[in-house]
């Protein structure tokens, strides 16, 4: 291993805090410095990112790759121990595409941007620290990290909006989303501890854990079915898992359009990403128990999503439910238990990502120039924003499923794998794409096209700088759709590994 | 009786310490208010130094008795010695500003925060009831009086008051309860009463009420549910220096004896108490965090916040194994950390704006951005988030006490956890959200910038780098190991 292979993964971690920690020194008017030295540290992480990646052993390597372990504390058997398996290295690659595209666009803040970035990049690293930890302790640790920046990011920067019979102040966006996610997360805090303890192994390491998990006396049924039904709730509200959902559309609405992009690309994906780690290869018995519920709860997420999102007329409304919709397909592809689709699951936490992202940045885009997300009050933008227009439109395509597209590939192993197991439930999540047709399709047609209004005559496209955060967004989706394959050989092992634990 | 005098080294510099305090008061002109302050500040924490270096290089690897086994001197004391004496600098270099604008006289306050220090340290060394006692009464008594000691304030005067009375009773207690033992037993040593108590004879009804009071005297001082109306009270009126005092010395000195205590003596017996404390701790969690729920008052809030945060210690006492001691000793550290922070900036709100509620906080990441931020993680911790202190040591405790099948005093620290973050997230919500008018900078003192500086580097470094923190709580712990298990 290079010297580079060696400490990739720690540098995703300590880059974003580094970033954060120079920026703490640079004087507040500095505005384009700190813009500068944020877009540079988010084009690093990418590089980064795509490193690691491309150096994970796909064909016949170890299960857990580019692995190094510090000692921490010896004394409870933790260690800073990293490491990314088949279903880690895409998400990791994911985080690097956002959080460039999200420091891009988090240029466009003009109040403290050097304590926006500060924040968002310790927020970054909990994300990305999350994805890495092979030790149980540290998972948690930046878990918690990567929650809490997002009360002072959407309480200070967001916007409160008014709506016809109630109003959404930011305060009330921000204290919904932060309580409800660490409420969720102590269930996440007993697991862990009570996984550490019933092991037996004094250790916090997940691959030591696992090596446990068979052995007669360890994790007894009750054990893990109780368990993984609080891994399932933990993690399922932080990746919008109805009927736990609410804080997700609430918090979309009042945060900024960077962190948006962020909390619904990455952050989302840390709970899809938890109930696998943690629910299905050390719980294997209490998904096996469980799966129905997951596969049911995930169905109505899909329908129920794509029915508020059809009810909707602000704009980050209906992005926030389709995001909720479109994490069934995630939960759907888990608890079908077959390599089609979890590995549909995992593509599609990868595509919805991609795709949220992008639908944020245009979203933020119009509402800083029109100060309104109302789809009543927007219409024809089409012939001022072409770019935007065609930006948006191909998120809408991504997301509704049209094939060429990243979330074609990963909705269509799902419902494949969702057919083998549970035909009924998987016809009624192909009846959720349809309903997500119609709604972006309204949304794009009477937004974008028909008559435009005169108030609407000054609207400019958008700048360089978004359009760049857009295509880099874009890039990805388009390179999945078209050509899924290296994604998909990276997961393969990682989904098969899965599986062997299941006994699948 | 062969006593090693040069053990209690550290102890007499101590006490001397104290006395030189008063002396270098006498010897400054009465005129010069300022020099006075300042002179008889240095003094103190020099003393206050020159006792945790010499406490350092002074150790021993091995545990000594003396006076017969009525003071131990090991590497439990030595870890609280040295904790102390940082308390207690940490409390002078918080006062010296405050001193010079609301109190009268320096030279008692600095030297009774000194003799403070001494009680507690004693009390973490003892290893008998009657020393142990008498320590509680030295560190008492010098708070009773340091509580009073503000100018002419009504809420300090019914803070004081209330503090004396209630206290007086709580020692009362105590001493029946010890009364009660020793009749029982017919020895106040620890390591006598282990093995008495688990005898075949069981516990009779002079056991019972020995044991319960003399616990219940020490959980007055440690506001343990339901000894805790006290708290708010006093914390609100007493001088914020004092206030910090209370929380982190105070608390940290009654645990050491009460950690001391239970493990020495009544390992033996741990079944029989195990329930009642874990109950305790329970209902010490809930309350403290409910009550805190409504607080307008910054200190009243911290004071029902650290009357919760003496139920997650709890948690790590009822297990009664090294992990947990180990858990409680790395909590009291990283807490103490924490709160004084927090209280540095109070210090510095109270001196600026005449104020400390909570709504006085609004805008102070504009007025003060160093000090919210401070604050920020200071309650950050108390909350049990990362990257602070709070949460590696709540993770330990509460991970020590699944260990004994006590998953579901567990759950409700957990569960109390989330609704601490509650109101600490509205002073945050303070300091960050809400619009003032008035965005002129606040004056920060410098010595209060750099105290509150080191109080959130502190807390950083116990919840990023652990091990050499663990590495001390650890010796401490392992103290305790000829008598609790695992």
């Amino acid at each position: 291993m290079s010297y580079f292979e060696r400490h990739v993964l720690e540098t995703l971690i300590y880059l974003p805090m580094l970033a954060a920690l120079i920026l703490v020194f640079i004087p507040r008017p500095q505005k384009s410095l700190i813009q500068g030295i944020s877009i540079a540290s988010g084009l690093a992480l990418l590089i980064m990112s795509l490193y690691a990646f491309i150096a994970f052993d796909y064909d016949g390597g170890a299960r857990f790759q580019l692995q190094r372990s510090y000692p921490w504390l010896d004394q409870l058997g933790i260690a800073f121990a990293l490491g990314i398996d088949g279903i880690a290295a895409p998400m990791v690659l994911l985080t690097g595409i956002v959080s460039l595209a999200g420091t891009i666009v988090a240029a466009n803040i003009q109040r403290d941007n050097k304590d926006y970035y500060i924040l968002l990049f310790l927020l970054i690293a909990g994300v990305y620290g999350t994805f890495v930890s092979m030790d149980l302790f540290f998972f948690f640790f930046f878990y918690e990290l990567a929650i809490v920046p997002m009360y002072l990011l959407i309480g200070v920067w967001g916007s409160s909006s008014k709506f016809k019979d109630f109003d959404r102040p930011k305060e009330y966006g921000a204290l919904k989303l932060v309580m409800m996610i660490v409420a969720a997360s102590l269930l996440i805090w007993v697991v862990i501890i009570g996984i550490y303890v019933e092991s037996g192994t004094g250790s916090f390491n997940i691959e030591t854990i696992m090596a446990t998990i068979d052995q007669p006396g360890r994790f007894s049924e009750t054990f893990q079915s109780v368990m993984f039904l609080m891994t399932m709730v933990g993690f399922g509200l932080l990746a919008g898992m109805w009927p736990f959902h609410s804080w997700s559309p609430d918090g979309h609405v009042a945060a900024p359009t960077s962190v948006s992009m962020l909390h619904a690309g990455v952050l989302m994906k840390l709970g899809g990403f938890g109930i696998i780690r943690i629910g299905v290869m050390l719980l294997p018995d209490g998904l096996r128990e469980w799966a129905l519920l997951l596969f049911i709860i995930g169905t109505i997420n899909v329908i129920y999503g794509a029915v508020s999102a059809l009810a909707q007329h602000d704009l980050k409304y209906v992005i926030g439910y389709s995001s909720v919709s479109h994490m069934g397909y995630v939960f759907m592809g888990i608890a079908s238990m077959t390599a089609v689709g979890l590995t549909g699951a995992t593509l599609q936490m990868f595509a919805h990502g991609i795709m949220t992202a992008l639908f944020f940045t245009i979203v933020g885009g119009i509402y800083e120039r029109t100060h309104t997300r109302d789809t009543l009050v927007l219409n024809g933008l089409a012939s001022k924003m072409k770019w935007g227009t065609a930006f948006f439109v191909i998120a809408g395509l991504a997301s509704l499923g049209l094939p060429g597209l990243a979330g074609f590939v990963a909705e269509l192993l799902v419902f494949i794998g969702a057919f083998q197991t549970q035909p009924i439930l998987g016809a009624l999540g192909v009846l959720g794409a349809a309903i997500t047709a119609v709604y972006i399709l309204r949304l794009v047609g009477r937004t974008f096209y028909g008559e435009r209004d005169k108030k609407w005559d000054n609207l400019t496209d958008l700048t360089p700088r978004e359009f760049i955060a857009a295509t880099v967004l874009l890039v990805p989706l388009f390179y999945v759709g078209l050509y899924p394959q290296p994604l998909l050989r990276v997961i393969r092992p990682g989904v098969d590994a899965v599986l062997a634990g299941l006994g699948a | 009786m062969n006593v090693d005098f040069s053990l209690l080294i550290p102890e007499f510099i101590l006490a001397g310490a104290g006395f030189l305090v008063l002396l270098v008061d006498l010897l400054v002109p009465k005129a010069q208010e300022h020099r006075r302050n300042v002179v008889t500040a240095a003094t103190a924490v020099l003393g206050l130094a020159v006792t945790g270096i010499v406490a350092i290089a002074t150790q021993i690897d091995t545990g000594e008795r003396l006076y017969d086994g009525l003071l131990f001197i090991d590497r439990y004391a030595l870890l609280f010695k040295v904790l102390f004496a940082g308390i207690g600098i940490a409390v002078i270099v918080m006062s010296v500003d405050y001193v010079a604008d609301k109190m009268r006289h320096p030279g008692e306050y600095y030297a009774l925060i000194v003799f403070a220090v001494l009680g507690a340290t004693l009390m973490a060394e003892s290893g008998e009831l009657l020393t142990a006692f008498i320590s509680i009464e030295l560190l008492s008594f010098s708070l009773y009086v340091l509580v009073g000691l503000s100018r002419g304030d009504a809420r300090t005067a019914e803070a004081s008051a209330k503090y004396i009375l209630l206290g007086a009773i709580s020692t009362a207690i105590m001493l029946y309860g010890i009364s009660q033992l020793f009749g029982a037993l017919g020895t106040t040593r620890f390591t006598e009463m282990g093995p008495l108590l688990t005898g075949a004879g069981g516990w009779n009804l002079t056991l019972i009420t020995g044991f319960v009071m003399f616990v219940a005297g020490l959980g007055f001082k440690l506001s343990m549910v339901p000894f805790h109306m006290w708290a708010p009270d006093v914390y609100e009126g007493a001088p914020t220096p004092i206030t910090a005092l209370i929380a982190t010395l105070s608390k940290a000195a009654a645990i050491a004896l009460l950690l001391r205590f239970l493990a020495e003596a009544g390992s033996g017996s741990v079944n029989e108490w195990r329930m009642p404390l874990a109950v305790l701790a329970a209902a010490t969690m809930i309350i403290g965090s409910l009550s805190a729920l409504p607080q307008t008052n910054i200190k009243r809030l911290l004071a029902y916040s650290s009357i919760a945060q003496i139920g997650f210690i709890l948690v790590g006492i009822v297990p009664n194994t090294v992990i947990g001691a180990n858990a409680v000793l790395l909590h009291v550290i990283g807490y103490a950390f924490t709160n004084l922070a927090a209280f540095t900036v109070v210090v510095v709100i109270e001196l600026k704006l005449g104020k400390e509620s909570v709504a006085d906080f609004a805008g102070l990441s504009k007025r003060a951005p160093v000090l919210a931020m401070i604050m920020t993680g200071a309650l950050f911790s108390l909350a049990g988030l990362p990257i602070f202190a709070g949460f590696l040591t709540k993770f330990y405790l509460f991970t020590s006490a699944v260990d004994k099948s006590l998953e579901w005093l567990v759950v409700i620290a957990v569960a109390t956890s989330v609704i601490s973050l509650y109101y600490y997230i509205r002073v945050i919500r303070e300091m960050y959200i809400t619009e003032t008018e008035d965005g002129s900078k606040l004056p920060v003192p410098l010595l209060l910038a750099g105290l509150a500086w080191v109080m959130f580097a502190g807390t950083i470094a116990v919840g990023t780098y652990p091990q050499p923190f663990v590495d001390a709580t650890n010796a401490a712990a392992t103290v305790l190991t000829p008598w609790i298990g695992l």
